[in-house]
């Protein structure tokens, strides 16, 4: 059960960090990569919530292995970062590693304060 | 800039990859997603780890997702062009899902709420050193072993 769980959840989130990435880089047209940095801090954010509640189980399958583990993406961040140093702009390249691992991290502290809050 | 992207999962620089919001390329990111986040949980599973343990599972599980993207990204945009649906599949759907980001970012958070700040600070800091190190190692495998030899050469 756990594991069409994960499997639903992710069938969703992978599409959708695809459709948001498009949807972010229609609005900014820069070679800052502005659409993962915006999935990889909302799935770090509702992650951080949802592993903060005291209930666990088939949501966190669900919502959390499943849809914020295949909206956010490590090997996108990471590919990234090498290419934007690959074409020379290595001011670009530290600003995508730094942002991204401050406002991941800042986003998943943020989820868990919110959920222990409520 | 060179013709080839940035981001791998799609980049509008790109004129195919600007043409291409079509369903066989949604579902190819959705079945491929669904793979990698199976891989992904089952490796979590054979190795768990608690809020103050080194997650050892999500970090292996970055740094090989990463070799994999810098090696497919390499064959794809400078060795062969693949099929359409092959970087949808493979690059946003199997690696997108199987890599994540999200739960390293919980891990340290988790990590710190724990009371293991230093643990979480050496995960932080190592899983994005080897990542970066990983994609440049496997662009450097995929150039190395599909690069041609010169014809006559020995």
């Amino acid at each position: 059960m756990t594991v069409v769980l994960v499997v639903v959840g992710a069938a969703l989130g992978a599409p959708l960090r695809y459709l948001a990435d498009r949807a972010v880089q229609a609005r900014h047209d820069t070679v800052f990569p502005w659409g993962t940095l915006a999935v990889n801090v909302a799935g770090s954010a509702l992650l951080g919530f949802l592993a903060a509640l005291p209930a666990q189980g088939a949501a966190m399958a669900l919502l959390g292995t499943g849809f914020c583990g295949a909206l956010t993406t490590y090997s996108t961040f990471g590919y990234e970062t090498m290419r934007l140093l690959e074409e020379g702009a290595r001011f670009h390249a530290v600003a995508n590693a730094v942002a991204g691992v401050v406002a991941g991290l800042g986003a998943a502290f943020c989820g868990a304060a919110l959920a222990q809050a409520l | 800039m060179t013709d080839r992207p940035i981001d791998p999962d799609v980049d509008l620089h790109v004129p195919a990859q600007r043409a291409e919001l079509h369903w066989p390329v949604l579902g190819a990111i959705s079945a491929g997603g669904a793979l990698g986040a199976l891989a992904r949980f089952g490796l979590q599973s054979a190795l768990p780890a608690g809020p103050a343990d080194f997650p050892w599972a999500t970090f292996m599980i970055n740094v090989s997702g990463c070799l994999l993207i810098g090696a497919l990204m390499v064959v794809i945009t400078e060795v062969r062009p693949a099929h359409r649906l092959v970087r949808p599949f493979l690059g946003v759907g199997v690696l997108g899902g199987y890599t994540t980001f999200s739960t390293y970012a919980v891990d340290v958070q988790r990590a710190v709420a724990a009371g293991a700040p230093l643990t979480g600070l050496v995960y932080l800091v190592a899983t994005l050193a080897a990542a970066l190190v990983a994609v440049t190692a496997g662009m450097w495998l995929a150039r190395r072993l599909t690069r041609k030899r010169p014809v006559g050469a020995r």
